[in-house]
């Protein structure tokens, strides 16, 4: 380079030298945790920056993102389920986010359409509900329900209308089952989006649901995406507990899930139907 | 007794003690979603106004919590140290705030009235003061605690190194461990949640943490963050504990909901002591908090959530805690809303603390359905830190893995240090020098090659 043209390159001002990468960058192949991610001073380098504010930004929008109940409905009548759109009490997303008792029941609407129903009753109702993360619904509901109906038609459960509810808690589904006539109740539901998995989707068994029903009566299968448990797997345990459930008559923290002791070599057994 | 002030042009009264604290504090989403705050902004002043009029003693004559009821207020009366309250027993609650912001205040004075510092008195003085209040009293206020370093010196600010992983893989957590040791932090404690609560693992993430410390001669504190009566239970297995954990909150039925009371801890803690593993200090406690805990447990009692939480330092108090700090924005947007009540709540909760002569520190975080983001973290722990905050997290790139959560990083920590001058507990910043990690102002030195603390993960290093 010649004395003139020094000072044009950025390299000539240390500009490729202000990041320090970290010596022990191998390390990160054996944790999902942000390590080794190197420094610009103090500071993270402005990839890890904006690497960083996307996946917040993909968490926030999991939160905000309009529920498509219309379009989730629609995808769930065409896998031959009778739909419901239902509303909770909480009118607005500020609402539900401040005001958790507001998303556990219905909207005074929602609860005359759906008491006005003639209800015989069901083994299953199953309520399609945003919780903290529309997206992983838009994602989650349609492949889960899919592999689902399978386990349904195997056992030969009668099943209530699937029962889609924007700004709802889990609890909403106590007060639909009860409503329904329904045996059990399974809540379908957006979990709390994480930076790295803002689609997750979280199932909810409650028997005999009921208004009041504590947490501690239900069975939670969690992280249900495709990085976590798959919508296949998701299906044959949700099924396993349903079972156990109509046969014993309880849910939650009385009965274990012990699906796993039914896998074979680490494989879901296929739905045999007919 | 009811209460009563004019503000502007009406006539506001409050039906006692309890109303009246949940009327004047600032406002909060979980005192609102309990039914307890005040209606309008003129009515919380006006609470502020008649709050500033009523004497320290009134604290110590009309419980918020009934004593009949309640242990946890049965603890904070039947201790309160009558010698020490002496000082500033004539005061108002108005009086009190000059008091702590006067010269006459010093650390000294401070440290000496502490005892007599019930947390109503706390919580009640938070409520008349700004954020710039809280920082300057909390500031002057000195709480130094000893396992093996010493924590809360003037002009330091220690970390809890949090490993944490989805599956508790051992590989996973070490590689956390190297990356925040190689960051330089983990003074406070290398301090790990873990996925599972069965003992087989607690006992090897205790003992992987335990070699790391033992191996490297690390002037620190393991702890795995599990249960009191499970660390009880470990212990008494012979495995090596160093500190005992508790989430503990403000009422005794809030205790209850998390399984313990008084004398759980009296029992968690004579087990750790019994293995007397400290070479400085025998503060062998643990103990994380957070505003809106009694309130999600239903076990409020119509009081607001931050005079509760000021109670569970008092819960903490007389099991001489190495650490204690609030997870402020853990608990989700019902209870606190956005980053300025976050940033409030975290600015309270260490005054409080302090004042009551409590170690405390701060999980500086959020969760992604509150409406706060990193740049609000940043304005928190500058402030804390300004502050005089006894420690932060350090968590890899702000990210928890296992808890789903944002908090502050190994980098975080290195800023603070450096725009504010904060130095770690001085034995572990010695050690850090010793193994090359550290320059001898504390900043970072840039590491060429296999670092030897690498070896600590042969499979890894390989």
């Amino acid at each position: 380079m010649s004395e003139a043209a020094k000072g044009e390159h950025p390299a000539d001002y240390g500009i490729e030298e202000a990041v320090i990468e970290d010596s022990w960058r191998r390390l990160a192949g054996v944790t999902p945790a942000r390590i080794a991610l190197g420094r610009a001073g103090t500071g993270l380098p402005t990839r890890e920056v904006l690497r960083f504010a996307l996946a917040h930004a993909q968490a926030r929008d999991a939160v905000h993102l309009p529920f498509d109940s219309a379009r989730v409905a629609a995808d769930i009548a065409a896998l031959s389920f009778e739909t419901l759109e239902l509303a909770s009490a909480a009118p607005a997303r500020d609402a539900y986010l401040r005001r958790p008792d507001l998303g556990r029941r219905l909207s005074d609407e929602s609860r005359a359409r759906l008491s006005a129903r003639a209800a015989a009753p069901v083994d299953l109702a199953i309520v399609v509900a945003d919780g903290l993360s529309s997206t992983a619904i838009h994602a989650q509901a349609v492949p889960f329900l899919t592999a689902f109906k399978a386990r349904i038609a195997e056992a030969g459960w009668s099943v209530g209308p699937v029962c889609v509810a924007s700004q709802a808690r889990v609890a909403l589904g106590d007060e639909v089952g009860e409503l329904l006539n329904a045996s059990a109740c399974v809540v379908l539901i957006g979990e709390r989006p994480g930076l790295s998995s803002p689609d997750s989707l979280g199932l909810y068994l409650t028997f005999a649901p009921r208004a009041g029903r504590s947490d501690a009566e239900r069975n939670c299968i969690s992280n249900v995406r495709g990085e976590g448990l798959s919508h296949d797997h998701a299906a044959f345990k949700l099924a396993w507990l349903l079972k156990e459930a109509l046969a014993r008559r309880i849910t939650g923290v009385t009965l274990k899930d012990e699906s796993d002791l039914l896998l074979v070599g680490g494989l879901v057994p296929p739905a045999r139907i007919g | 007794m009811a209460y009563r002030t004019v503000a502007g042009s009406q006539t506001y009264a409050f039906a006692d003690l309890k109303d009246l604290m949940a009327k004047a504090t600032p406002p909060r989403s979980g005192d609102m979603l309990a039914g307890i705050a005040a209606a309008t902004a003129e009515e919380n002043v006006a609470a502020r106004m008649c709050l500033a009029d009523v004497p320290l003693s009134a604290f110590l004559n009309e419980a918020l919590v009934p004593y009949e009821d309640d242990e946890v207020t049965r603890l904070i009366i039947d201790s309160h140290d009558a010698a020490a309250f002496r000082t500033i027993s004539h005061m108002t609650v108005g009086d009190f705030r000059d008091f702590l912001l006067s010269g006459v205040a010093t650390s000294e004075v401070l440290a000496a009235i502490a005892p007599g510092v019930t947390p109503e008195m706390a919580a009640a003085v938070s409520k008349l003061m700004r954020n710039q209040d809280l920082i300057a009293v909390a500031k002057k206020c000195r709480v130094v605690t000893k396992f093996r370093n010493t924590i809360g010196l003037p002009g330091t600010m220690a970390v809890r190194l949090q490993p944490n992983h989805p599956t508790d893989d051992p590989a996973g957590v070490t590689a956390s461990i190297l990356d925040g040791l190689l960051y330089g932090c983990g003074d406070a404690v290398i301090g790990i949640n873990p996925a599972s609560d069965s003992v087989p693992v607690l006992s090897e993430l205790l003992k992987l943490i335990d070699g790391i410390i033992q191996r490297f001669e690390i002037p620190t504190q393991a702890c795995v963050l599990t249960h009191v009566t499970t660390s009880t239970e470990v212990i008494n297995r012979g495995v090596p504990v160093d500190l005992v954990f508790q989430s503990v909150a403000g009422t005794q039925k809030a205790n209850a909901s998390f399984g313990i009371d008084l004398a759980t801890l009296k029992e968690g803690r004579e087990a750790a002591l019994s293995l007397n593993r400290g070479t400085l200090g025998d503060n062998v406690m643990y103990f994380e908090t957070g505003q809106g805990s009694a309130l999600s447990a239903n076990a409020h009692h119509g009081v607001d959530q931050q005079t509760l939480e000021a109670r569970a330092y008092a819960v903490c108090r007389p099991f001489k805690p190495l650490l204690v700090n609030t997870v402020v924005g853990f608990i989700g947007p019902e209870y606190l809303y956005d980053g300025k009540q976050i940033i409030r709540a975290g600015l309270e909760d260490h005054f409080c603390g302090k004042l009551m002569g409590v170690p405390l520190g701060c999980d500086v975080c959020y969760t992604n359905h509150a409406e706060a983001d990193q740049d609000d973290m940043d304005t928190l722990m500058t402030l804390l830190g300004a502050a005089g905050v006894t420690y932060i997290m350090g968590i890899p790139g702000s990210d928890d893995v296992m808890l789903n959560y944002q908090s502050t990083s190994f980098h975080d920590q290195l800023y603070l240090r450096q725009v504010l001058g904060l130095k770690r507990a001085p034995e572990f910043e010695a050690w850090l020098q010793r193994m090359g990690i550290t320059e001898p102002n504390g900043s970072l030195r840039r590491q060429h090659g296999i670092h030897p603390l690498l070896a600590a993960a042969p499979e890894l290093a390989a």
